[in-house]
């Protein structure tokens, strides 16, 4: 700290002190740089270890057996690895709570922003906001102790801790990221193209259906991406509403076991530096592939949405 | 105000822990237990009264499973390992190339119990029964002198001690269906059943409570009696895994552990059963 | 009659309108509805267990007694361990991000980083913390290992909010004070920081609250199922609030019993996280007043 006190002294400008100011300047800029390297050295070492860890599996079990077995059988001796089930119950659960998510999320949003008064809209967003910060434990809890004997008393289900429980609990934590990523993205969105279609006698209806959303619909793409991003990575609540049948679904009501529930369930069961324990980092670098995609499609969206002005309307 | 202050925070964090890092790096007092959720009870009700008995002395447990105390152990992360399984061959390579030496110690008897909903008519079974109930050969309780609804089976993850067991005591190598709903723990497998009518699952006799019925199989009833007799064809030995023989605080657990007038209470009030006493 | 017609559709059109604004209506105040439904059921469930004993005193009897005071402890380091060490590192990097490289080609692909490293999974950060903290450097599962894992998790959140108030600092600010001979160092510490601060906090808050409500990134490097007593050195696993939920509803051997306690646990971390919430929320509505 000490080191920058001299710098009150400005007044003399002596060039010995303007050189040693310089250095000092480059010193600060080198030291934030490494600092913020951080952040990419975090994603790589998650990267490297993810692989170190899960890449020995494939030393003497084939690509093919991991991605399309149909069976998990890690315990057996020689174990069976096939994630298939799982890949599926992870695109089910993600796509069905999407399904569900995207109305819930855009329409808020859309009312939020073109609506509502700017007084409702301050105490509205909030509590938004704070659903999205509700832990992901507490929903699963929830889910496994309200919703699921729910489910199952209502539809005759044989279980309620199924594909259907998990993705509405799934529903609930991604709506909150979708309504406010889609509220800035219609924030964005110029006035001058909202006055100049209610100049062009429009209702505010037209408006905002053919020119507002249209306008922010990439950012709104973003943000839908962000959420899948999030579902299929969600852990607490696939380990605790699915159900955990290793099978591929074939009905709403199919206890399924997706990826994250998956390595939850079993990391601590697998023997250490065993054919299992190399398993669960592979099905983690499969999951960290996916969010990836999600998240690089999200901001490529996003970069485009940058460019997308007054003029290009 | 300066860009002091980003640095301040960062050294008013380290003195802020600094408390927390005493010059002795390693947990010298905490006797880190790790391992598997079946034994995990009694464990853990043993180690009330112990640390009670011993306020000097701080116990952590994890119940991760029996895999992940094993793997524990060998890491040198752990001082007990809790099983509920033999420790496997690969398991023993990996400790030898770590310079450790599993020993285990039997603390208790348990046994595994099919359990079905309170409401179910059908309270008895065979092993046969079970092993095609499992394998998904038998799909109705008619089938097994039920109404008729379709079984939904609960299994343990497959890599749990407590499977294991079950797949070599009743499955005989004979594959679990893989739509059969997997638990991570025993207590899951109780929610699951308590409040299925058509479910069936199996637990640790330490389990078993009021919410679910347990069955009697081939005609035995499963009692603490007929688990160490080995008249209850699913019962299995709960053990701890030491490196090497046990020393210090680890070894005055470990005898508390086995006293007859201590850790063996709490193996029976924990509903398990207690070593028969040697002679 | 064709005046009429143009009415009448006007009407209906207006109707339309109505409608479809009276549905957009309902859909906000459906999130709210759920938000609520959330927190009066666990209210109701569990405030009866809440008092001073379940919150000052640890578990007993198998965990079906007692309170949860180790678990509140746990939560607590944890958390304010992430940040202690996420705080500077990710300001550090939202200073260099907004003040030094802009929109440089380096920047862009740090940004990138940051943004990917926000969408990595928890359980993800838990896999990394279990080969990297508690096996490969030995850490084993511990205060350490966990407060590592948590930091990188809520790195990103720090970053970006706090580049966003930075980003909010007016550049005339940083103007004026180069143009009275301050260095761009000097400005940054004594001018644009100053301002961006309440922004940053918010940031710091958010992650902390983050940190506090994860479960999957700590159940392999931090947290256990049961260890009464206060941890002594960083070395010393922890209870934690969001495991404590998670053990108690699925591991235990009397989950109906503990039901209660179950709920009573939840409410905790509800308010602890959304407490804190609130907190930067206000800050930042004050905020956005302000500007």
């Amino acid at each position: 700290m000490g080191a920058f006190a001299p710098w009150s002294g400005i007044t003399l400008f002596s060039g010995n002190l303007m050189s040693n100011r310089l250095f000092k300047e480059k010193m600060v800029e080198r030291s934030l740089f490494f600092t913020a390297l951080i952040s990419l050295l975090a994603l790589a070492g998650i990267v490297i270890f993810l692989f170190m860890e899960g890449m020995p599996l494939f030393a003497h079990y084939s690509l093919t057996d991991f991605f399309f077995g149909e069976l998990w059988y890690p315990a057996e001796d020689p174990g069976v690895f096939g994630i298939l089930p799982l890949i599926t119950g992870s695109l089910a659960v993600t796509l069905l709570s999407s399904v569900l998510a995207i109305p819930l999320g855009v329409l808020p949003a859309i009312y939020l922003n073109e609506i509502a008064h700017s007084n409702t809209r301050r105490i509205l967003k909030p509590f938004i906001e704070l659903l999205a910060a509700l832990p992901s434990v507490v929903l699963g809890f929830l889910g496994m102790v309200v919703l699921a004997p729910f489910i199952q008393s209502a539809f005759g289900a044989d279980t309620g801790l199924n594909l259907l429980n998990a993705a509405l609990v799934l529903t609930v934590m991604t709506v909150p990221n979708i309504c406010s990523i889609s509220e800035d993205a219609l924030h964005a969105v110029p006035n001058s193209l909202r006055e100049g279609s209610l100049a062009l006698g429009a209702t505010k209806w037209q408006t905002i259906v053919r020119v507002v959303v249209p306008a922010a619909v990439s950012g709104i793409g973003t943000a839908i991406m962000l959420g899948m991003s999030r579902a299929i990575g969600e852990t607490m609540v696939v380990l605790m509403c699915a159900g955990g049948a290793g099978i591929i679904p074939d009905s709403l009501f199919t206890p399924i076991r997706p990826m994250p529930a998956s390595i939850a369930a079993e990391m601590a069961e697998a023997p250490f530096g065993s054919d299992h324990y190399h398993a669960l980092f592979a099905i983690g670098i499969v999951l960290f592939v996916f969010t990836f995609i999600f998240n690089i499609v999200a901001y490529r969206i996003a970069a485009k949405h940058r460019q997308v002005g007054t003029s290009s309307l | 105000m300066s860009l002091g202050k980003v640095l301040g925070v960062a050294v008013l964090g380290s003195a802020l822990l600094a408390p927390l890092s005493p010059a002795t790096t390693q947990a010298a007092s905490q006797v880190v237990i790790n391992g598997s959720t079946t034994v995990l009870p009694v464990v853990q009700k043993a180690s009330e009264s112990f640390m009670a008995a011993h306020p000097n002395v701080a116990l952590s447990i994890s119940g991760g499973g029996s895999g992940n105390g094993i793997k524990a152990l060998i890491e040198g992360q752990c001082d007990i390992a809790m099983s509920s399984r033999l420790i496997a061959d690969k398991e023993v390579k990996a400790a030898a190339a770590k310079k450790v030496n599993p020993v285990s110690t039997a603390i208790a008897f348990d046994a595994i119990v099919p359990v079905v909903h309170t409401t179910n008519p059908v309270k008895a079974m065979t092993s046969a029964q079970l092993r095609d109930i499992y394998a998904g050969k038998i799909k109705n309780w008619k089938e097994v002198g039920g109404k008729d609804a379709k079984i939904v089976v609960i299994s343990r993850a497959t890599s749990s001690g407590t499977f294991e067991c079950w797949n070599e005591l009743i499955m005989h190598k004979t594959r679990v269906m893989p739509a059969a709903l997997m638990q991570a723990s025993n207590g899951a497998v109780v929610q699951a059943v308590a409040k299925n009518p058509n479910a069936i699952g199996y637990i640790g006799l330490g389990y078993l409570d009021k919410t679910v019925h347990g069955m009697t199989v081939d005609g035995v009833q499963a009692t603490p009696e007929n688990a160490v007799t080995r008249k209850w064809p699913i019962s299995r030995e709960l053990l701890l895994y030491t490196n090497g023989q046990p020393q210090g605080n680890v070894k005055m657990f470990m005898d508390y552990m086995l006293d007859p007038t201590k850790g063996q209470k709490d193996v029976l009030a924990a509903g398990y059963v207690p070593m028969p006493v040697k002679k | 009659m064709s005046q009429a017609i143009a009415n009448d559709s006007a009407m209906s059109r207006r109707m339309q309108e109505k409608g479809m604004f009276a549905f957009l209506r309902l859909s906000a105040w459906f999130n709210v509805a759920v938000l609520a439904a959330v927190c009066l059921y666990l209210c109701y469930n569990g405030l009866p267990v809440i008092s001073l004993e379940f919150l000052t005193e640890a578990p007993r009897n198998m965990m079906t007694e007692g309170g949860i005071f180790p678990c509140i402890v746990g939560t607590a380091i944890l958390a304010l361990g992430a940040l202690i060490i996420a705080f500077p590192l990710g300001v550090a990097s939202a200073i260099y991000l907004n003040e030094y490289a802009g929109k440089t080609r380096m920047a862009g692909i740090i940004r990138l980083g940051v943004n990917n490293l926000a969408g990595v999974p928890s359980v993800v950060f838990g896999l990394f913390g279990l080969s990297f903290f508690v096996t490969f450097l030995g850490f084993g599962v511990s205060i350490l290992s966990g407060v590592l894992t948590l930091a990188v998790l809520t790195l990103p959140v720090i970053i970006s909010t706090a580049e966003e108030a930075l980003r909010s600092v007016p550049d005339t600010y940083r103007e004026a004070s180069l143009a009275l001979g301050a260095g761009k160092a000097q400005t940054i510490a004594r001018v644009v920081i100053p301002s961006a601060l309440p922004g940053m906090l918010t940031g710091a808050i958010l992650g902390v609250a983050r940190a506090a409500g994860e479960t999957a990134a700590i159940m392999f490097t931090a947290a256990v199922f049961f260890t009464p007593k206060n941890p002594t050195s960083i070395f010393d696993s922890v209870m934690c609030l969001p495991y404590h939920i998670y053990v108690l509803c699925t591991a235990g051997t009397e989950i109906d019993k503990t039901r209660p306690l179950q709920f009573g646990t939840a409410i905790v971390l509800i308010v602890l996280v959304l407490g804190m919430n609130m907190i930067a929320l206000v800050v930042r509505d004050r905020l956005q007043q302000k500007h």
